[in-house]
């Protein structure tokens, strides 16, 4: 299941929802690259946060054990319902414009947490913690716990380098050699892809948690 | 909502200058007494179509007496913002307040020739969502659309300070006032930005008791007209610093910041200094301590006349001031353009360098004593007025209204709405197209002016030059 967090973490960094046209703004504003290099960083350390704050209360959750399919099909229901609250309310989170252009981290963090990018990932995490526990059989609970607790770090961590230099390549393509045109013709609208994609993704959590896998 | 943003978006002013060149004008139809409804006028202004410099379309509103003055896109370049995420919005929608009733007009313009009223604001819900009135200016920004108002609440809109509101960028509903604290701001007039730095600059008229039924020359001759600026953390929507221009400085119009963000800087338009009835530009800039500084850059003198010549307002001056009513930056920060509309007479500014404009370029149309015809040979009414700049900067449009009551206590046997267009030469300079020239219908007046796609006073960058 790696592949699917290093793959979420592509999707997320090509998405400007994200933030890369951010750290191209930041680059030309202060007229070197160092400041992109500097926002790219400041917005990853916001969205790992964002990961952590959704995947750490599963991470405990998942130690219950005589719950668990319990917990990853409610996980897939709040996913799907994410995803279908997009679909619906296509209207952009105002309260993103009122944070200061500088505040990139605050900024990363609000945009993923407004987007549901950390829940995403919950159905994919609860797959890994899942294959992970069938391995070790049935460990005492703290152990558990703990093993989750340090696989919701590196799922998080993963995820927010996969998006990091996906989102670094586009911003440095852009700043380095494109220019300021492609900003606009490589900015497509993801938001209806994005709310699809929750529901696609919850949708296989709950399938999973059902078939036992 | 599109899958792509907006051609007409771009990312800098230098891209915009390269986009194609603008096919329709959308220039306000006034009828200055109310007789007939005010309207929007869609002007053709590609060269090679067989319409080209005439009135191909007119959205005549329903009602009479809404005073329409200036206006504004939905939507504009300052939608590809980083920050906002409002890059596949459309730029479809005028923005059209009445100055005089505070109803507000939202125009469909996708298809120009087909332009129609696509919803209507009235008074009443204006004033019960932001304790203001008369809406003016309105640029889109990060957090919707934003309208500057010239009143406050109450019958003569003194009830109050003036201020701005936020609107919906989608649905047009109004959100409520911008302002958490205004500072000792109390008057209002025009106002614009620095996304990326994340400032705003705001400027003053006078209350509407002091312009609704024309300039009250006492209270001018005792400066009592706006004479500050404004500088705001935008999105903290806190005035954070207050210029007093000095009071002489009667009516800080014009606020216009250099297009390119990496730059601090802009200027403003006095329409007249008391003391000697000339009008003057002043840059303003943030100096290295993060501090604002404003200084006059720019003065222009008054004309000597014969009292015969002069209107009753100015006969015991023996004088016609110049009056700097409207002024516009072209988007490569270079020329500044400056209406004078008393003495009829546009200039064009060097500003390559802010601190010491240059003049470049001059053109003669109208004015109170000189009433200078079009190359043409006929009539220009009243002065040179509302001016806006082709994105590529080649050609300079501009109308001559100022304002209804105004207009006829300084140019009281005038009448008539043109609308005229000068070339920019590759040096700079200036020269009236002898075949540019839009009467407008009789019993209309013309105001602001609008281009299909962006202008130079319409559009706020995001990302610098490179």
């Amino acid at each position: 299941m790696w592949w699917a967090v290093v793959i979420s973490g592509i999707y997320h960094g090509v998405n400007p929802g994200m933030g890369w046209p951010l750290a191209v703004s930041a680059g030309l504003m202060q007229q070197r690259a160092k400041a992109l290099a500097v926002a790219l960083l400041m917005m990853a350390a916001g969205h790992l946060v964002a990961m952590l704050v959704i995947l750490l209360p599963f991470s405990l959750m998942v130690a219950l054990y005589e719950w668990e399919t319990e917990v990853r099909i409610g996980a897939g229901a709040i996913v799907v319902a994410m995803g279908c609250y997009l679909l619906i309310n296509r209207r952009h989170p105002k309260f993103l414009a009122r944070v200061h252009p500088a505040r990139l981290m605050l900024w990363s963090f609000l945009a993923a947490m407004a987007h549901g990018a950390g829940l995403m990932l919950v159905p994919i995490y609860l797959q890994l913690c899942n294959v992970d526990t069938l391995d070790t059989g049935h460990q005492a609970a703290n152990l558990l716990m703990r093993g989750n607790i340090t696989m919701a770090f590196y799922v998080a961590l993963v995820h927010t380098v996969a998006m990091t230099i996906a989102g670094g390549i586009i911003a440095a393509l852009i700043y380095f050699y494109l220019g300021l045109k492609f900003l606009s013709r490589t900015w497509f609208n993801l938001d209806l892809v994005w709310a699809v994609s929750l529901i696609i993704v919850g949708t296989f959590g709950i399938y999973a948690a059902y078939t036992g896998h | 909502m599109n899958v792509r943003p907006d051609p007409t978006f771009h990312a800098t002013a230098q891209l915009a200058m390269q986009a194609p060149m603008e096919n329709y004008g959308f220039t306000v139809m006034l009828s200055p007494d109310g007789a007939d409804s005010d309207g929007i006028a869609v002007v053709d202004l590609n060269s090679s179509s067989d319409t080209y410099g005439q009135i191909v379309h007119q959205v005549i509103v329903p009602t009479k007496g809404d005073e329409f003055h200036h206006f504004g896109w939905n939507a504009c370049s300052s939608s590809l913002s980083p920050l906002t995420g409002h890059a596949f919005l459309e730029r479809r929608y005028l923005v059209v307040p009445g100055i005089r009733s505070s109803r507000i007009y939202i125009i469909d313009v996708k298809d120009p020739l087909k332009a129609k009223i696509h919803k209507t604001i009235e008074p009443e819900e204006l004033f019960e969502k932001t304790g203001y009135s008369r809406p003016h200016t309105i640029h889109c920004g990060p957090e919707g659309i934003y309208v500057s108002t010239l009143g406050g609440g109450g019958k003569d809109g003194t009830d109050g300070p003036p201020g701005i509101f936020i609107m919906d960028c989608e649905t047009f509903e109004i959100i409520g006032q911008y302002e958490m604290d205004r500072g000792e701001q109390d008057k209002h007039y025009d106002f614009w930005w620095n996304l990326p730095q994340d400032y705003m600059v705001s400027s003053e008229w006078g209350l509407p008791p002091q312009f609704e039924n024309g300039v009250v020359a006492e209270d001018l001759l005792s400066n009592k007209y706006g004479h500050k600026i404004h500088f705001w953390d935008l999105r903290k929507r806190k005035n954070i610093q207050t210029i007093d221009l000095g009071e002489n400085h009667q009516m800080a119009l014009e606020i216009r910041p250099a297009h390119d963000p990496k730059k601090s800087y802009g200027f403003c338009g006095v329409v007249v200094d008391t003391t000697n009835l000339q009008g003057a530009i002043f840059t303003w800039w943030r100096d290295d301590d993060g501090k604002w500084q404003a200084k006059k850059t720019i003065t222009i003198d008054p004309h000597p006349a014969d009292p015969d010549d002069l209107p009753e307002l100015l006969k015991g001056f023996s004088a016609v001031p110049p009056l700097v009513t409207d002024i516009d930056l072209s988007l490569d920060d270079k020329y500044l353009y400056v209406a004078c509309w008393g003495i009829g007479e546009m200039h064009q500014y060097d500003v390559s360098d802010p601190m010491n404009p240059v003049l470049a370029g001059k053109v003669e149309v109208g004015g109170i004593v000189k009433d200078t015809k079009h190359p043409n040979g006929k009539d220009f009414a009243f002065g040179p007025q509302m001016v806006e700049i082709s994105r590529d900067g080649k050609r300079v449009y501009w109308t001559n209204s100022l304002y209804s009551t105004w207009d006829d206590q300084f140019y009281p046997d005038d009448e008539g709405g043109q609308m005229v267009m000068a070339r920019v030469g590759d040096d700079g300079g200036l020269e009236l197209d002898k075949d540019f020239y839009v009467d407008f219908p009789k019993g209309y007046r013309s105001h602001q002016i609008r281009l299909e796609g962006g202008d130079c006073s319409t559009d706020s960058f995001c990302y610098p030059n490179v």
